[in-house]
């Protein structure tokens, strides 16, 4: 599993249904159980946004759950990855021209990787979710990298006072 | 008398994949009221019959729901060629039976497995979902898709299923079942899961039949009603019971589920015993005029749609009534009385499908 290597943590899902059909989030939850097992990468489906580093919201984004997608990211802790699946979650899919629909996820919060598919299937998810590691990663060394930063200038300062 | 306290339930919540929004009435832990909100995944597709042509709409119609897809697909195709006149060929009723059929095993195992995580019974959940991913090989194998099947059309069907293949299926279909009794076995006797379910949220037959509840929600409270029985596709011709419990308490709710499962293998082998040889599909000609109340049943129950065209290639008006929509009233009579802790085993127990429900 060379393209898991970076992998130094594990990532814990937190999976919100904005407007899917379905299709997708039973296709989410198949990731998770024997067949494909993500499990064993120790990536969890959390139900805390508290809790989670990657948010796969699938469907398209309504009137009524605009600000509920808008929260459940506020809550998350940084550094966040957000995973659009599905194509009604990308541009609001064969669903766009409902009165309801606003549009793609990305009407409301920055989505990182987006996974096409109507339903997409597993292993694209799978794929999605690698994708999204490596940006966490990247964000995760970027703040670090900024925290010591910040460290090593305080001490710089401590000592020159 | 204890003071009352409103606790929030979704619509983010562990248990449910979808969001549904319940605000829960509590005396200390026991759930005194309920009051539902949807509206959360309201799309508006109905409305989408006035920008798709008829026989397009089948694809809108398809996802309604990304688990009882086929079935979605097959009521709206069914009202279209009764308001148009169109006699289906008999293999492709035969061909809408088994795949209906394969969709029920799918959502039931499903359902099972999404039963036992909310009752916390992990390892239940992954084996359920295990024996889930065979029925999805055998949907991918036979129409191209997982979850959403695309098969169904006005007129007939677009695939066929080869010889060898209907034989593969028959084949696989005695060692498959006896996993699924396995499996049963353990829902239906297993002592942990029978404290957690037997007397819990019960509903009376007379409530049942009043409140409109409708599927296994139903049929497990004693009401015989199971629209396969009226015979449309090819459920005429294989004879068809349904299966029926008294009880109407949470256990009660998932031993008709699980006996529905028995009962769908049996029927798919005795459609592909029986099932004749000929055309798929017939032409569709002219465009639908006039007005039918079209009803399938789905894993969830009775679905309905109702279809009014005026002459032209676009409807004038399409209403959807779900199961999980008649399923609602049921769930907030079973409610009270619950403990806290069992609001997610009692919700659950209806099977709720909130993408059918709002549309």
């Amino acid at each position: 599993m060379s393209t898991m290597a970076f992998l130094k943590r594990s990532p814990w899902i937190l999976h919100y249904d904005a407007s899917s059909c379905n299709g997708c989030d039973i296709e989410v939850l198949a990731c998770l159980t024997p067949l494909y097992d993500v499990e064993r990468f120790g990536i969890i489906n959390t139900g805390n946004p508290k809790h989670a580093d990657i948010l796969m919201i699938t469907g398209g984004i309504n009137e009524q759950n605009r600000e509920v997608v808008r929260n459940i990211y506020e809550q998350m802790p940084e550094p966040k990855v957000v995973v659009a699946i599905g194509v009604c979650a990308a541009s609001g899919g064969i669903f766009r021209e409902c009165y309801n629909i606003v549009g793609g996820v990305d009407k409301v919060i920055p989505v990182d990787v987006y996974v096409p598919g109507c339903a997409a299937r597993p292993e694209m998810i799978i794929d999605g979710v690698v994708k999204a590691l490596a940006i966490l990663e990247e964000r995760r060394e970027k703040m670090t990298g900024a925290a010591q930063t910040k460290e090593s200038a305080r001490q710089a300062a401590g000592e020159s006072t | 008398m204890p003071e009352r306290i409103v606790v929030p339930f979704g619509p983010q919540h562990p248990v449910l994949p979808e969001p549904i929004h319940l605000d829960l009435v509590l005396e200390d832990e026991t759930v005194v009221d309920v009051v539902p909100s949807i509206g959360y995944i309201h799309r508006g597709l109905e409305q989408l019959v006035q920008k798709r042509e008829f026989t397009e709409y089948v694809y809108v119609a398809e996802r309604i729901c990304g688990i009882c897809s086929f079935m979605h697909a097959l009521c709206y195709s069914q009202g279209i060629e009764h308001i148009m006149g169109i006699e289906v060929p008999d293999r492709a009723k035969y061909l809408r039976t088994i795949w209906s059929e394969c969709s029920r095993l799918h959502s039931h195992l499903l359902w099972l497995g999404l039963f036992a995580d909310g009752m916390g019974f992990e390892n239940l959940f992954m084996r359920s979902w295990q024996l889930r991913e065979s029925v999805l090989d055998t949907l991918e194998d036979t129409t191209g898709g997982r979850v959403i099947q695309g098969t169904c059309k006005v007129g007939g069907v677009r695939r066929d299923i080869g010889q060898e293949k209907l034989d593969e299926m028959h084949r696989a279909l005695d060692p498959f079942e006896e996993e699924c009794r396995d499996l049963g076995d353990i829902f239906l006797n297993d002592d942990t899961v029978k404290y957690r379910l037997q007397g819990l949220s019960v509903i009376s037959k007379d409530d049942a039949y009043a409140l409109g509840a409708v599927g296994p929600t139903a049929r497990a409270s004693g009401v015989p009603v199971d629209h396969r029985e009226t015979g449309y596709a090819a459920y005429g011709d294989l004879g068809f019971k349904p299966v029926v419990e008294t009880a109407g308490d949470c256990y009660a709710r998932c031993a008709v589920r699980v006996k529905e499962i028995y009962a769908s293998i049996d029927l798919i082998r005795r459609a592909i015993d029986q099932i004749p040889e000929g055309a798929l599909d017939v032409k569709v000609k002219g465009t639908p005029d006039g007005e039918y109340f079209s009803r399938v049943e789905q894993p969830r129950g009775e679905v309905v749609h109702y279809l009014r065209g005026n002459g032209t290639k676009h409807l004038a008006r399409a209403r959807i009534r779900t199961p999980t929509l008649a399923n609602i009233p049921p769930l907030v009579k079973m409610l009270p009385g619950a403990q806290l802790a069992d609001v997610p085993v009692v919700v659950l127990s209806i099977d709720p499908c909130i993408s059918c429900t709002e549309r």
